[in-house]
C-alpha cells in the first residue's frame, strides 16, 4: 500500500461500487448455489428438491464413469503440460540464441496465441478427418489407421495434438522473455567456466528459469484443466459417448444435457477445491519467487 | 560452432511449421470448391474459390433458422471483443484506483473479495451463473455476453499492480498542487498507464473474442452469434450434409482467426509486455 494516500468519506467505494456489484451478482453468489445445491437433489422436472446431505459427492466420486474421466483428465494434463512446456522451452532456447531472423522466429512462433481454442478444435477436426485428413494419411503409411471420434485412444491423441499447438505459444512468449532477463555477465561468465553448451544450459541456465517455469506449470495445468473445453467440445463433435472427455466438460454434460444438477454441482464443487489448492500454491511460489540478479 | 546454429535453424524452422501449417492448410482448403476437398483431401495450393467462398460465408445466411451470416456473426465478436475489454478496462482501473490510493475501513475486505475471483474460472461454477443471468433475464442479450464475464479480477490485480509501482512523489506533488482525487487520477494517473491500457486491452480483446462455453450458453438466437460460438453449429449444419462443406466451414475459421491475430502481430511489444507483467 501507498504512504500517502487520500482520505475520502464516500468516493472509494463508488469506485469499487461497479467491480464489487459484478463480483457479487455473478460470481459470489453462483459460487454460493453452486455449493448449495450441491447438498440437494433437485427434482428433473422443477418440482422442488430434497436435502440429501454429501450423498451427491459420494454420488459422484464412486461412480465408475467420473473415475473414467478423472483419470483421463489426469493423462490429458500430463501430456499437455509437458509437451507443451517442453516443446516451448526449446525453441525459446533456440529463438533466444539466433542472431539471424529472431524476431521473425518469435512472430511466427506466437501468433496462434491469438486462436481461439474451439477454432484450433475445428482445424484439429479437418487435419484429423479420416477422408480428407493430411495426419490420417500420413500416419496410414506407418500402418496406424486413425479413427477420430470411434476409437478412443486415436481422439485422445488428436486431442492432445491440438491442445499442446495451442498453448505452445504462451510458454514460448514466458520462457523467451526469461531467457532475455538472465543476464549477459552471468552467460559469459559460465561459458568461460564450461564449454559444453549442454552441460551450461542444465547447470546455469535451467536453474535460472526454474520460477518460470513453476509458474507456467500451473497456468499449463489451469489450461489443460479448464480452457480446453472449446476444442474437446468441437473435437468430439456433441457426441460425448464413448469419447474422452474431461472433467470440466463433464460438469457440463451432467448439468445442461442430463440435467443432474445436484451432481454437476457436487463436481463443480470438487473442481473449486482443486482450483483453489492450485492457486495457493501458485501464490505460495509468487511470493517465494526465487530472483537473481 | 558453424555447424551448431544451422541445427538451431532446423529446430526453429521445425517449430515454425508445426505452429504455421495447420492454419496454412486451413486457409487454402478455404479456397477450394468442396467437391475437390472431398474428392482429394485437405488442399496444399490456393485454389480458384476464394472469393466465392468467402462471399458464401459472409453474406449469405446459415445455419438452422437460415437468419444469420458470417458478417452479423464478425460484428457480434467485435461487440463481444470490444465490450469486454472496454469494460473491463474501466471498471477495473477505477476499483484498483480506489484500493491503492485511499484509506478506507473494509479496504482489505473489498481487496480479498475481488481477488476471491482469481481462484475460480467461470468454467466450474458454470450451471449456476448461467441460472442467475436467466432469472436477471438477460439470456440472448449484449449485457448478459458481456458482464458476467468482466467478473473476474486479472485486469484489477494488473492494475494495482502497475499502480503501486507509480513513485509517491507524485502523489505528494500533485497534492501540494491542490490537486484532488478526480484531477490526479485524470491528469496523471491515466495519462501514466496508457501503455499499460494499450496491453491489457489486446490481451481483453483477444479474450474476450475467443470466448465460447459462455456465449454458447448465454446465445440461443442466432443472430446473436458470435464467429467462435457459431462455428460448431455451422459446422454440424454443413458437415452433415452429403458433400461436406469442408471449404465453407474453414473459410469461417480463418474469419475467426484473422482480427486477433492481426492485433497481436501488429501491437506485439505491447502484447508480450502486457503478457508477461499481467500474469506476474
Amino acid at each position: 500500500m501507498k504512504k500517502v494516500q487520500f482520505k475520502s468519506p464516500l468516493l472509494p467505494y463508488l469506485l469499487l461500487l461497479p467491480q464489487l456489484a459484478i463480483v457479487t451478482i455473478f460470481f459470489l453468489w453462483p459460487a454460493a448455489e453452486a455449493v448449495r445445491s450441491s447438498f440437494y437433489l433437485e427434482d428433473p422436472f422443477g418440482f422442488g428438491s430434497t436435502f440429501v446431505g454429501i450423498d451427491n459427492f459420494t454420488d459422484t466420486l464412486t461412480s465408475s464413469d467420473y473415475g473414467r474421466v478423472a483419470r483421463f483428465t489426469a493423462v490429458f494434463t500430463f501430456f499437455v503440460t509437458f509437451l507443451s512446456l517442453g516443446i516451448a522451452l526449446l525453441l525459446a532456447v533456440k529463438a533466444d540464441k539466433v542472431i539471424r531472423g529472431a524476431s521473425s522466429y518469435k512472430t511466427l512462433l506466437m501468433w496462434v496465441y491469438a486462436v481461439a481454442p474451439p477454432v484450433a478444435g475445428l482445424i484439429g477436426v479437418l487435419l484429423f478427418d479420416q477422408h480428407v485428413g493430411p495426419i490420417v494419411d500420413f500416419f496410414a503409411m506407418f500402418g496406424w489407421q486413425m479413427q477420430i471420434g470411434v476409437n478412443y485412444f486415436d481422439t485422445s491423441f488428436a486431442m492432445i495434438v491440438t491442445s499442446v499447438w495451442k498453448q505452445i505459444p504462451v510458454n514460448f512468449i514466458f520462457f523467451l522473455s526469461g531467457l532475455q532477463g538472465i543476464s549477459k555477465s552471468v552467460q559469459e561468465a559460465a561459458s568461460i567456466d564450461c564449454r559444453s553448451g549442454m552441460r551450461r544450459f542444465w547447470t546455469v541456465t535451467f536453474p535460472l528459469l526454474a520460477p518460470t517455469g513453476f509458474f507456467l506449470l500451473i497456468i499449463n495445468i489451469t489450461y489443460a484443466f479448464f480452457d480446453t473445453f472449446g476444442i474437446i467440445d468441437v473435437m468430439v463433435k456433441g457426441e460425448p459417448g464413448n469419447n474422452p472427455v474431461t472433467l470440466v466438460y463433464k460438469v457440463y454434460l451432467d448439468g445442461f444435457r442430463g440435467n443432474d444438477l445436484g451432481g454437476s454441482s457436487a463436481q463443480s464443487v470438487i473442481l473449486m477445491a482443486l482450483v483453489f489448492i492450485l492457486t495457493i500454491i501458485q501464490f505460495r511460489l509468487i511470493e517465494r519467487r526465487v530472483h537473481y540478479t | 560452432m558453424k555447424k551448431n546454429q544451422i541445427w538451431d535453424h532446423v529446430i526453429l524452422l521445425v517449430g515454425v511449421f508445426f505452429m504455421v501449417s495447420p492454419v496454412v492448410l486451413t486457409l487454402m482448403t478455404s479456397t477450394h470448391d468442396a467437391i475437390t476437398v472431398y474428392k482429394e483431401g485437405v488442399q496444399f495450393l490456393p485454389g480458384g474459390k476464394f472469393l466465392e467462398n468467402y462471399e458464401t460465408v459472409l453474406f449469405q445466411a446459415g445455419g438452422f433458422t437460415k437468419e444469420v451470416d458470417g458478417f452479423v456473426m464478425l460484428k457480434n465478436s467485435m461487440i463481444l471483443g470490444l465490450g469486454f475489454a472496454i469494460g473491463k478496462i474501466i471498471i477495473s482501473m477505477l476499483a484498483a484506483y480506489a484500493i491503492v490510493y485511499f484509506r478506507f475501513p473494509m479496504a482489505s475486505l473489498c481487496f480479498w473479495i475481488i481477488f476471491a475471483t482469481l481462484l475460480l474460472p467461470l468454467e466450474v461454477r458454470i450451471l449456476p451463473s448461467y441460472e442467475i443471468v436467466q432469472q436477471l433475464g438477460m439470456v440472448n442479450t449484449y449485457s448478459g455476453l458481456i458482464v458476467p464475464l468482466i467478473a473476474s479480477a486479472t485486469g484489477t490485480f494488473f492494475f494495482r499492480q502497475f499502480f503501486l509501482s507509480v513513485p509517491d512523489e507524485l502523489l505528494e506533488a500533485a497534492r501540494i498542487d491542490g490537486a484532488g482525487p478526480w484531477k490526479f487520477f485524470k491528469d496523471i494517473l491515466v495519462p501514466l498507464s496508457q501503455t499499460m491500457i494499450a496491453a491489457i486491452f489486446i490481451i481483453m480483446f483477444v479474450f474476450g473474442w475467443n470466448q465460447y462455453l459462455w456465449p454458447t450458453l448465454m446465445t440461443t438466437d442466432e443472430s446473436l452469434f458470435t464467429l467462435v460460438r457459431g462455428i460448431k453449429q455451422i459446422l454440424q449444419v454443413w458437415v452433415g450434409a452429403q458433400i461436406p462443406a469442408f471449404n465453407e466451414a474453414m473459410a469461417l475459421a480463418i474469419l475467426a482467426i484473422v482480427p486477433p491475430v492481426l492485433i497481436v502481430v501488429i501491437f506485439q511489444s505491447w502484447f508480450v509486455k502486457g503478457l508477461v507483467e499481467s500474469d506476474k
